[in-house]
């Protein structure tokens, strides 16, 4: 018995908090160059319905993953536009991305599933294949790890893939530093011939269109079944946001901040099997109410952004300008 | 020049208000209907809807019986008296004769309102409160339906085998437990329908979620019955499809609740628990176009079942047993006649013939007390001591078809068999 608790709480955990790394490194693109996005939670919510639609439609997961990208990306050039073109207020906008994409989630949803009746992601034979699970050869056979960690859908493994290539691209490469210096001091870099706005939008293009595919994931992750009170989403991106600080801005960090987060989430479900499988070490999670357990990762995101604010912004690693749009003229 | 056209504008304005007034006098509505509703009329599943389409369909029942049927809906109103009030006052004023509550915590605005505006009915769902003229509530005997599923279940499981604990090991993913008399009543008798089948050799896991619907942690907790209880049949009282999801994903079976879930997961539902609501909104309405004045004689305190068709199963899927039609037949036949109900304190067993049989084991609580009834309307929780013995302290748990039971929320137990891992 211990083995199977053991090994269905850590594949729970990696497979149903995934798509907040998704989330989170998409934020970290939009504030490492001075954008506070708070329009996640919308913009995985578009990237969600439309991934998911025209995956089905098309019988394409890959064409799914495209047009998740593609409207997700559609809504941080909506952010894009009115935060840095027309220099309107971060956090104002963000909010509306966010109230938008769910109001469109709705209407799109309710409309598809009354009249065109609702796609099955069964019925759609590509997509349903391409979600299986593929096992990494030879890691796959270790006892417990294995399962828990190399028997994924492939989105799992880009989740990850995606968050170490962004922490390599933003520390290692000239475009990366570029970027940073945008979102720390944009008059600077401005200076020596940045061009902050093509930089401005190409990343918050680039998060939003990551955020998008964590959008998809967990729609596929419910196998496609419409919800139409709770929305696929359910909060996700509001965590994603807090994880960005928990991550200290930093895309590899986010890993360890989604599992770190997940364990808390997962435990609200697994608490009793563990208590089953170990009784004489893990007894005493018995005593602790159900009620906090499903208040503990929302307690845990309130410490982080508390802690967050409170410490020093050199110790955070939060950059400078986040939140503050670039005036060229302003001195 | 000015002023005649001020005057020829205010005529023409004054002519066009006339007109359109007009417009809306159309033949007179036999009864206009008020709904308050927690959810959005325009959800495509879960309770708003399903009181929704009820309603709908039993306004166009009426209309094909020549009545002409009025419906004004106010959507999407929290559990506050303030604003239940001002969703009331607002369908009072639009001149609603009858109005439906759906949601539990709307009570207290509809017991106030009750009072104060004599000439419409008032009519609560899943309440406890009533008066004698205007004001009732309503809700079903789900239970009778879940017994039902729990014999598909029972079945289900004894055709795929026991488990290494020597059981036959079956989970049930639940919003709550024994602090709800609905949930805990879902419990037992989805529990007990599955022991007419396996007797003794059945073990229901219960796993609360703490909320009416989170698909995803349905999902989890679905999940974490099969692979840490080896469960085979996975039962439900939440919102989504999502435990009959991945009972299919897992390989094994289950039972759905509210819709038939066959379409979501049609290698693993066997049937599911389902509600007929247009049964009772037909009936409530129809009464207060015909006699209002009586509503209360007439439809009283609703808690329809089986008999009435306001509870029932879905189509029994391709996945369930061959003998499971049969059988679920002959208990049904039971409740339906009146002979035997699922708190009735007999338990039912099917013999080697598979006929269902009465049997005279007594109904305990999973930790081992009994559940006795004296004079057979109301029952009791007797406890004991260490030695055994009764010591002369008890509980009441409900009368005998559970009417009372649910209505006060008394049924706070679980039938031995019953394993609450949240607990």
């Amino acid at each position: 018995m211990g083995v199977e608790v053991l090994t269905g709480f850590l594949y729970s955990l990696v497979v149903y908090n995934i798509p907040l790394l998704y989330g989170t490194v998409g934020e970290i693109f939009n504030e490492k160059t001075g954008s506070l996005n708070l329009g996640v939670e919308g913009t995985m919510a578009v990237g969600s319905l439309f991934g998911y639609l025209v995956g089905c439609w098309c019988n394409s997961l890959l064409l799914g993953i495209l047009a998740a990208m593609v409207f997700a990306g559609l809504c941080g050039l909506l952010f894009a536009f009115f935060t840095v073109t027309l220099q309107a207020n971060q956090n104002v906008t963000g909010l509306t991305i966010t109230t938008l994409g769910l109001g469109i989630y709705y209407f799109v949803g309710h409309g598809v599933n009354k009249n065109l009746g609702w796609p099955s992601m069964q019925a759609a034979a590509n997509v349903a294949a391409g979600w299986k699970a593929q096992p990494i050869p030879l890691l796959s056979d270790i006892p417990i790890i294995g399962k828990a960690f190399f028997s994924h859908n492939i989105f799992v493994y880009l989740g990850v893939l995606i968050a170490v290539l962004s922490w390599w691209y933003m520390k290692y490469t000239k475009a990366g530093l570029r970027m940073r210096a945008v979102g720390e001091n944009p008059a600077a870099a401005d200076s020596c011939g940045v061009n902050i706005n093509r930089y401005k939008y190409a990343h918050i293009l680039l998060g939003s269109a990551i955020m998008g595919i964590g959008g998809y994931y967990m729609a596929l992750n419910i196998s496609g079944e419409y919800l139409a009170s709770t929305g696929w989403i359910n909060g996700y991106g509001w965590i994603a946001v807090a994880l960005v600080i928990f991550a200290k801005w930093n895309p590899a960090r986010a890993l360890l901040g989604t599992f770190v987060f997940g364990i808390f989430k997962t435990l609200e479900v697994y608490n009793d099997s563990i208590v089953a499988a170990f009784p004489k070490a893990f007894g005493w999670l018995n005593a602790i109410p159900l009620k906090v357990y499903t208040a503990l990762p929302f307690i845990i995101t309130a410490v982080v952004l508390f802690a967050g604010s409170v410490r020093k912004k050199s110790k955070s690693n939060q950059p400078a300008a986040v939140g503050v749009n670039y005036y060229r003229e302003d001195r | 020049m000015k002023r005649i056209l001020s005057l020829v504008l205010a005529a023409m304005m004054l002519i066009s208000v006339m007109l359109l007034a007009s417009c809306g006098e159309t033949e007179k509505a036999d009864i206009t209907v008020g709904a308050i509703y927690i959810g959005s009329q325009n959800e495509e599943a879960g309770y708003t809807y399903a009181h929704h389409t009820g309603i709908t369909r039993a306004i166009e029942q009426l209309k094909e019986e020549g009545y002409n049927v009025n419906l004004l809906i106010q959507d999407n109103v929290p559990e506050e008296d303030a604003e239940v009030t001002a969703a009331i006052d607002a369908l009072a004023n639009q001149g609603a004769d009858i109005i439906f509550g759906i949601s539990f915590g709307y009570l207290g605005a509809f017991e106030k309102a009750a009072t104060e505006y004599a000439d419409i009915i008032f009519s609560h769902a899943t309440g406890y409160a009533s008066n004698e003229t205007n004001f009732n509530n309503y809700f079903g005997r789900i239970y009778q339906a879940r017994y039902l599923s729990g014999i598909a279940a029972g079945l289900k499981a004894k055709e795929v085998g026991k488990g290494t604990n020597g059981k036959y090991n079956i989970g049930y993913v639940s919003a709550y437990g024994t602090q709800y008399a609905e949930t805990c009543s879902g419990i037992n008798a989805f529990t007990l329908g599955v022991q007419s089948v396996l007797g003794e050799e059945a073990q229901v896991y219960v796993k609360q979620i703490g909320e009416w619907g989170n698909p995803t942690v349905e999902r989890q907790a679905a999940e974490a019955l099969i692979n840490t209880y080896s469960c085979v049949v996975i039962g439900q009282h939440c919102d989504s499809a999502q435990p009959q999801i991945a009972a299919e994903a897992a390989g094994v079976f289950g039972c759905g609740y509210n819709s038939d879930m066959t379409p979501s997961a049609p290698n693993a539902h066997l049937t599911a628990p389902i509600w007929n609501w247009e049964v009772y909104y037909k009936f409530a309405i129809e009464t207060a176009l015909t006699d209002p004045a009586n509503f209360m004689d007439k439809v009283g305190i609703y808690y329809g079942g089986l008999k009435e068709g306001f509870v029932d199963i879905s189509p029994l899927s391709d996945n369930c047993t061959e003998d499971t039609a049969a059988k679920i037949d002959a208990v049904k036949d039971m409740i339906l006649s009146g002979e035997w109900d699922v708190f009735s304190n007999v338990k039912l067993s099917f013999d080697e013939d598979g006929n269902v049989v009465k049997t005279t084991s007594a109904l305990t609580t999973n930790d081992g007390k009994t559940v006795i009834s004296e004079d057979n309307a109301s029952y009791y929780v007797y406890e004991t001591n260490e030695a055994g013995e009764l010591t002369g302290n008890m509980t009441e748990v409900g009368g005998a078809d559970t009417i009372d039971s649910i209505i006060k929320g008394s049924m706070n137990y679980y039938v031995a068999g019953v394993t609450d891992v949240t607990e």
